[in-house]
């Protein structure tokens, strides 16, 4: 679907959209400024430290979700295919790749500097490790590992959280006072810290408000919204806490106004169906992914890709008295970080807290990090709360796996499932 | 003395096409308090499994063997193969006297595979093993020590005994043996790739990750004995380096098929947990630290390692010169992250080596060649030509 003025935006997607442009236009000119630039990723980001060394984060995950909505990515992709990535790969690797190759250029058609530093926030995920050895090829910087431990065993232990703090403080930090040619400065770290977690606090109100009938919001496809500035270069600045602020005000408003989620066509009259939703979206159809589900009436309430940037709706925050623990601890808390019989505890959770009707996995073929699984996690759900549970797949940004028809065919059946479960009247008080 | 190689062998085939892991039943029959541990690729200390008085068994799915049934309702059909196989094992109770299962940190899907476990076999304990990604003895190393104190821990916990420093440097020596008789067979097999043909080698490798250690130190002695006294013709074949088989191995009719179709394997990533301590480790001191030391210092590269100042194409470069390999055959499971990611980079240096290289993919279920061995053979031609 393409951008036409009839599309409805929430008020917080607005502002978003200029603080987004002022980033991008802010990286166009670290040429002149000399700002230093850091390119890392989203799970395990370490902004607040980043930008306390006066850099600009860049995140490669969000170039690529931003060249998927923008119909970009597959010209990205065949370009790294060509140059021998294989197509069984995950595909934000090769649409990065690929965008880098093309020139760089950013959503708002201003070129994105190259890294003065590649900071790889090894969470979550494996593919990173590899994702950023490729990157070293291709530009000329200097390259710091933060290995991150997995939560396998459920917590993260005394020994999981000195490993990452002895890596800041040997590695991390002593790389980027050498590419900034500035101090570390723990007093500015620590003010960061403080206003991240005041942010942290307003988000998670705003995710938690989809408990109330009708949810105000919807937490998977304006979730990702949502995330945005948290999960990005802004987590530890005052324009975060504004905007977190306002937009909590927002939601108060529309709850108390018994109002439902907006789409881009306008507001759910009547929430029909009430799901939680596991895995990322797909970024190449997104307007029309969404569509299939306010069409019926579907609002997600609870979604575990929102989590990818930190866990905060499971506890934690970041703690202003402990710079380099908390920085080590929320690492370690991005969902993707977590055991298998954690994520299943929080579906199961969010099934019962949320009063979810059912829950729908969204498997990524890009992703084992997410995927893999994945099948047995949404079995276990389904004993445990009873809830119809369904299975689509697609991928992030290669729009040869999106297959619409494939895609309403199992939510048709899926809604059906949802149907002879809910008596009438049920899901709509 | 050629039945003596077709002896040694048929014993390596006798363990390796068991599903049910008799010769491990066997020795777990032999006495009460005796436990069997499990490790998925790549690598595992076996060393403290050993001391503990346990056997470990290295799981590398089931090959062609297998029809998968139940695997396939846990995995898309767009993840690699070897979960499968291993979960459709587990789930037909072939791992059911196993009291421990170890899966090493090298990619997504081991990863989540050991949160599988957690959850469908609860009895059995569960140790995903972190490997540290820096090697700083300081960080990483001591990091990797509580990984390893933790593991021993638990095996302690489940035998009921503790294990002293003199057996975990007896287990470490029994393992260094093994470690130098592995590279002396790798050694003559890079010499006269024709009288070590990889469709026997690997099958002797292979069968060390079930045997005990010193029953597979024997096996090795065998077929190295046996070999040398009697050796096979020598071949026309192009010398083949081939990467990217480190987790999910090749069935072996593709390794039989490479070297029909011209190609000795001389150079290779197969079963890379057996050599992934290059040299001995100490047997002296604390025999964790040694383990430790070890692995910070000794390990070989692989697509799991990140590799920051010392990259992983510089090593291929120096170990395709070091066997005198024509090129490479980038040889790498469907949907392998970690093999496929590192591809292109590695042909690129190939490129401006200009080694010749060639690719395929597999799944260790892949049962048609025909496509390879025209592949195999195209490029072996081609090097022969330009020779
Ligand atoms: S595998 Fe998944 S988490 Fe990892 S980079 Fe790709 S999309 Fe991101
Ligand atoms: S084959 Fe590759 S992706 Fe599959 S389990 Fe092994 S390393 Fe992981």
């Amino acid at each position: 679907m393409s951008e036409t003025p009839r599309i409805v935006k929430e008020k917080s997607m607005v502002v978003q959209k200029k603080m987004l442009a002022a980033y991008y236009k802010g990286l166009a000119s670290t040429g002149e400024t000399g700002q230093k630039v850091v390119y890392t990723f989203v799970p395990g980001n370490l902004t607040e430290l980043i930008l306390s060394f006066g850099a600009q984060p860049v995140y490669p995950e969000i170039n690529a979700l931003q060249s998927g909505m923008r119909k970009k990515s597959m010209e990205f992709i065949r370009q790294a295919e060509k140059m021998g990535h294989s197509e069984d790969v995950c595909t934000y690797v090769k649409c990065d790749v690929g965008m880098m190759l093309k020139g760089n250029v950013g959503p708002t058609g201003e070129t994105i500097p190259a890294p003065d530093l590649l900071l790889c926030s090894y969470t979550g995920c494996f593919t990173f490790m590899k994702w950023f050895e490729n990157l070293a090829k291709m530009y000329d910087c200097p390259v710091v590992m933060l290995h991150v431990p997995y939560r396998s065993a459920g917590e993260a232990s005394p020994a999981m959280v000195q490993y990452v703090v002895d890596q800041l403080r040997t590695r991390v930090i002593p790389a980027l006072e050498k590419v900034t040619g500035r101090p570390y400065d723990e007093e500015r770290l620590r003010t960061m810290l403080g206003l991240a977690a005041q942010a942290e606090d307003d988000m998670v109100y705003c995710f938690e408000s989809a408990k109330n009938r009708p949810s105000p919001i919807d937490g998977y496809f304006a979730g990702v919204y949502y995330i945005g500035p948290i999960f990005t270069a802004f987590r530890g600045t005052e324009e975060c806490v504004t905007y977190y602020r306002s937009l909590r005000e927002d939601i108060d408003e529309r709850i108390a106004r018994g109002l439902g989620p907006i789409t881009p066509e306008g507001q759910i009259e009547k929430e029909q169906y009430r799901l939680v939703v596991e895995g990322p979206p797909n970024w190449t159809n997104f307007r029309e992914f969404w569509k299939l589900f306010y069409d019926r009436g579907a609002v997600v309430v609870a979604s575990t890709y929102t989590n990818v940037g930190g866990s905060y709706d499971l506890g934690f925050r970041h703690d202003p008295a402990h710079p380099l623990e908390t920085m080590a601890r929320y690492c370690m808390s991005c969902y993707t970080n977590l055991s298998l019989p954690q994520r299943t505890a929080v579906l199961s959770n969010y099934v019962r807290d949320y009063h979810a009707d059912g829950l729908l996995v969204n498997s990524i073929k890009s992703c084992n990090s997410f995927s893999a699984g994945q099948l047995q996690m949404l079995r276990r759900v389904e004993e445990e709360t009873g809830v119809p549970v369904g299975f689509i797949e697609s991928d992030l940004v290669d729009p040869r796996y999106f297959s619409y028809a494939n895609l309403k065919n199992r939510l048709d059946s899926f809604f059906q499932m949802l149907d002879q479960k809910l008596t009438p009247g049920e899901s709509d008080a | 003395m050629k039945h003596q190689r077709l002896d040694a062998l048929a014993r390596a085939d006798r363990v390796l096409n068991d599903l049910s892991y008799g010769y491990v039943q066997d020795w777990l029959g032999r006495g009460a308090d005796r436990h069997a541990v499990g490790y998925l690729p790549i690598y595992a200390p076996r060393e403290i499994i050993a001391a503990a008085g346990m056997i470990p068994v290295g799981v590398f799915g089931a090959g062609d063997a297998l029809d998968i049934v139940k695997g396939d309702a846990y995995f898309q059909s767009y993840i690699c193969h070897i979960p499968r196989s291993v979960i459709e094992m587990a789930l037909d109770g072939r791992f059911a006297t196993f009291s421990a299962f170890i899966f090493p940190a090298i990619c997504d899907v081991i990863r989540n595979l050991s949160g599988m476990w957690q959850m469908n076999f609860p009895d059995q304990y569960v140790k995903y093993l972190d490997y540290p990604q820096n090697f700083d003895p300081e960080v990483g190393g001591r990091f990797y020590r509580r990984e390893l104190e933790d593991l021993l821990e638990n095996l302690v916990r489940i035998s009921g005994r503790e294990v002293s420093d003199a057996e975990l440097h007896a287990a470490t020596a029994r393992y260094n043996e093994n470690r130098r008789l592995l590279d002396r067979l790798y050694d003559a097999r890079s010499r006269a790739p024709h009288n070590f043909p990889m469709s026997e080698v690997y099958r002797v490798v292979r069968a060390g990750s079930v045997l005990t250690v010193d029953d597979h130190n024997r096996l090795i002695l065998d077929y190295l004995a046996a070999a040398e006294a009697e050796p096979l013709p020598d071949q026309d074949r192009i010398r083949v380096y081939l990467v990217g088989a480190f987790c999910e191995q090749p069935p072996l009719g593709l390794l039989k098929t490479l070297e029909q179709a011209g190609c000795a394997l001389v150079g290779d990533d197969l079963l890379l947990g057996m050599r992934f301590i290059r040299g001995d480790v100490a047997t002296e001191g604390d025999p964790l630290d040694a383990l430790v030391a070890a692995y910070l210092t000794k390990c070989g590269w692989s697509s799991a390692v990140y590799d920051g100042d010392n990259p992983r194409e510089d090593k291929l470069v120096e170990d395709v010169r070091a066997c005198k390999a024509d090129g490479v055959i980038f040889c790498c499971p469907s949907f392998c992250d970690p093999a496929l990611l590192d591809r292109p980079m590695l042909q690129k240096r190939l490129d401006e080596e200009r080694v010749p290289y060639a690719s395929f993919q597999y799944s260790e279920n892949t049962g048609q060649f025909q496509v390879i061995r025209e592949q195999a053979g195209t490029f072996s031609d081609s090097i022969k030509l330009w020779e």
